[in-house]
């Protein structure tokens, strides 16, 4: 096995009170797509600026391409960076915005303009490299930044949330123009998003990060079938929560009971015993919808609420529910057969889902 | 209430329009537009005899055939270049130190700092340049103890003193606009430079000039026509020998009375200025309007 485009060991940060980055370790394979994944202030900006060596670590050590960065510049590492704001120059021709790096790097003049002419063909751009920049559309700036980056060959590309910018229907697009980029490119990608769609759909594999650490590190297939902490399966995708208290274990599978006396059944991650507090996630899709107990998949516990109201969105429609006992939310996505189209609030309802695909967690102790 | 017809409102607009613009149309009539086109018939002028003009152009021949005059100038006009740019170089690293190093109040008490000395008046300013530069003044004295000079030296009148202060009473007006065009440089432009491998003096050459340029030319017009247009500086630091153009035209004016040669010096210095700054406009390849917007 080839060595780690990235390792970064023991790595740590901190601003005056607040630690930023907590003695995080990680690798990225080569030619591999890793996203960091966390809200805002959870430090992965902080972790990327360290990779890109605008900040210096406290304390540990990132290597790049099997060589140690400590002490290098930014302009001598073999990584670059694509903005948030994309930070293209606005006093350069598209042409001259590519054709920097090389520049700094006294590449000649002929084979400068060959390359970025050529780097700005595949990435689909061919013929605009005498435009200004801002002539372009929020799109192909993006691939003029990408494609400035991508023409120095680096062993990493850093990405910092370059489609925060973009509008829903240029993002979505962009989304799958970068994963194919990627994969023509074979360059080692590391994304730092707060959007979970952009870090499942991107990347090979995804660390979820809070308050400076990495909460589980997987697949994006892990992280939501498998989240190993309440923060992971709250975070990524769509889930319903429930706070209770832990009551008998059948096997891995406990049952919960909420404060309101609702009962519900979940497969158990981690040490849990009777009486400690717990929550529960039930994913949207594992929940199954009927009017009456003879429609719901047999062995399941039933549960039963009324339609709080129907959130229409094609193939990812959902049905919002009061649940009977407790009067909390309960979201459940509905079939594609189209059965429950006629579906209305106030209407009573049952569902039920099948314990071994809900999961329960000792309760954090913030309680957030 | 009677209701006003559109042709009335629009008729009230332009009345309002015009009563806005009053004071600066005032302004620029009675103190820039009479005076000069008083100054431009005295300057095509010749007194014959007492009380007896006619049109002539001797008051601009005596400029070109008595080098005195067209020395000084040259001179002046050298001298201005060179404050000018040194005024530049010293007020950069000011304003950038301002705009992107300093930050929230540090970057205003800096500001501060550069503005200060304007509070006092340029002639007591200067004077205190006189008391520090002067032979038995505070420098030479210390120099002398120092040992580095075995005598006092006069330190005044000449003309390293001068540029001395002629960029002290512009350094303001060159940071004030530098000062701006770099707190609107993105910093991350500076950042994704670096991270393409520019070095320190690439990322200014490619990426901080030219997004300052506008700045830095504002800066370099008003510190050069204050400069050229400078009288009491020269005078005070340079001496009465400092053959600056302004004097010059105090001179005629004052002096020997001659009120048509001053006219006519006049209007000289303002083609100069004009056409220095036109000149230096070209060379940078700015526009006027773009670097007034700064």
């Amino acid at each position: 096995m080839s060595t780690p485009d990235l390792v970064a060991d023991a790595v740590v940060k901190r601003f005056a009170d607040h630690l930023a980055v907590d003695t995080l370790s990680f690798a990225v394979q080569r030619g591999s797509f890793f996203s960091i994944l966390g809200p805002s202030g959870c430090g992965k900006t902080t972790l990327l600026r360290m990779i890109a060596g605008f900040i210096a670590p406290d304390s540990g050590d990132i290597a790049i391409g099997g060589n140690s960065m400590r002490g290098v510049a930014p302009n001598r590492r073999p990584v670059n960076m694509v903005f948030q704001q994309l930070a293209l120059f606005p006093m350069m021709s598209v042409g001259e915005n590519v054709a920097f790096g090389l520049a700094r790097r006294g590449t000649g003049r002929a084979e400068r303009v060959r390359r970025s002419e050529q780097m700005l063909e595949r990435v689909g751009l061919g013929g605009a490299s005498g435009k200004r920049v801002d002539e372009l559309s929020g799109g192909q700036r993006q691939r003029v930044a990408i494609a400035r980056s991508l023409v120095l060959e680096p062993t990493l590309l850093l990405l910092d949330e370059p489609l925060g910018a973009l509008d829903l229907k240029l993002r979505e697009h962009m989304k799958i123009e970068l994963k194919q980029l990627q994969a023509a490119f074979g360059t080692t990608f590391v994304y730092i998003t707060h959007d979970q769609s952009e870090a499942l759909v991107l990347s090979d594999h995804v660390g979820v990060m809070s308050h400076g650490r990495f909460e589980q590190l997987g697949t994006p297939q892990d992280l939501y079938y498998r989240p190993q902490t309440p923060f992971v399966a709250g975070f990524v995708g769509a889930n319903n929560r429930i706070l209770g208290r832990a009551g008998n274990s059948q096997g891995a599978v406990v049952e919960v009971a909420t404060a309101d006396g609702w009962l519900v059944r979940a497969q158990r991650r981690g040490a849990i015993s009777e009486g400690d507090a717990v929550e529960a996630f039930v994913r949207p899709e594992a929940a199954s919808l009927g009017r009456n107990l003879a429609e719901l998949p047999p062995g399941q516990p039933p549960h039963s609420g009324e339609v709080q109201s129907v959130l229409f969105d094609g193939a990812n429609s959902a049905v919002l529910l009061r649940e009977s006992v407790t009067r909390s939310e309960f979201r459940i996505a509905l079939p594609q057969t189209g059965q429950f189209s006629d579906l209305k609030p106030q209407e009573k309802v049952v569902f039920s889902f099948d314990p071994q695909r809900a999961v329960c967690f000792p309760a954090r102790r913030d309680g957030a | 209430m009677t209701a006003i017809s559109p042709s009335e409102a629009k008729w009230h607009a332009r009345l309002l329009l015009w009563l806005l613009l009053a004071p600066a149309l005032l302004w620029l009539g009675a103190l820039i537009v009479l005076p000069h086109v008083d100054l431009a018939i005295l300057s095509f002028r010749e007194r014959i005899g007492p009380r007896h003009y006619v049109a002539s152009l001797a008051q601009y021949k005596t400029f070109f055939t008595e080098p005195l005059y067209w020395h000084v100038f040259v001179r002046t006009a050298l001298l201005s270049v060179i404050a000018t740019l040194l005024t530049l170089l010293i007020a950069f690293p000011i304003a950038w130190i301002i705009a992107k190093l300093a930050r929230g109040r540090a970057g205003s008490l800096l500001f501060v700092v550069c503005l200060i000395p304007f509070w006092v008046s340029e002639t007591v300013r200067t004077l205190g340049w006189m008391i520090l530069l002067r032979e038995s003044g505070v420098l030479p004295a210390l120099l002398v103890k120092l040992g580095i000079t075995a005598v006092p030296v006069e330190l005044l009148y000449r003309d390293s003193t001068l540029l001395v202060g002629l960029v002290y009473s512009s350094l303001l007006f060159m940071v004030v606009p530098l000062v701006s065009s770099l707190e609107s440089l993105d910093n991350a432009l500076i950042e994704a430079a670096y991270d393409l491998g520019a070095s320190g003096f690439s990322i200014l050459r490619s990426i901080v000039i030219p997004h300052a340029a506008p700045g830095i030319t504002a800066g370099c017009i008003i510190v050069f026509m204050l400069t050229l247009g400078n009288y009491l500086t020269p005078n005070m630091l340079g001496g009465k020998n400092s053959q600056w153009f302004t004097e010059q035209i105090y001179t005629q004016f004052i002096t020997r009375f001659n009120w048509e040669q001053g006219a006519a010096f006049g209007f000289l210095l303002l083609v100069l200025s004009t056409g220095l700054v036109i000149l230096g406009l070209r060379l940078s390849g700015q526009r006027f309007g773009e670097v007034m917007r700064t």
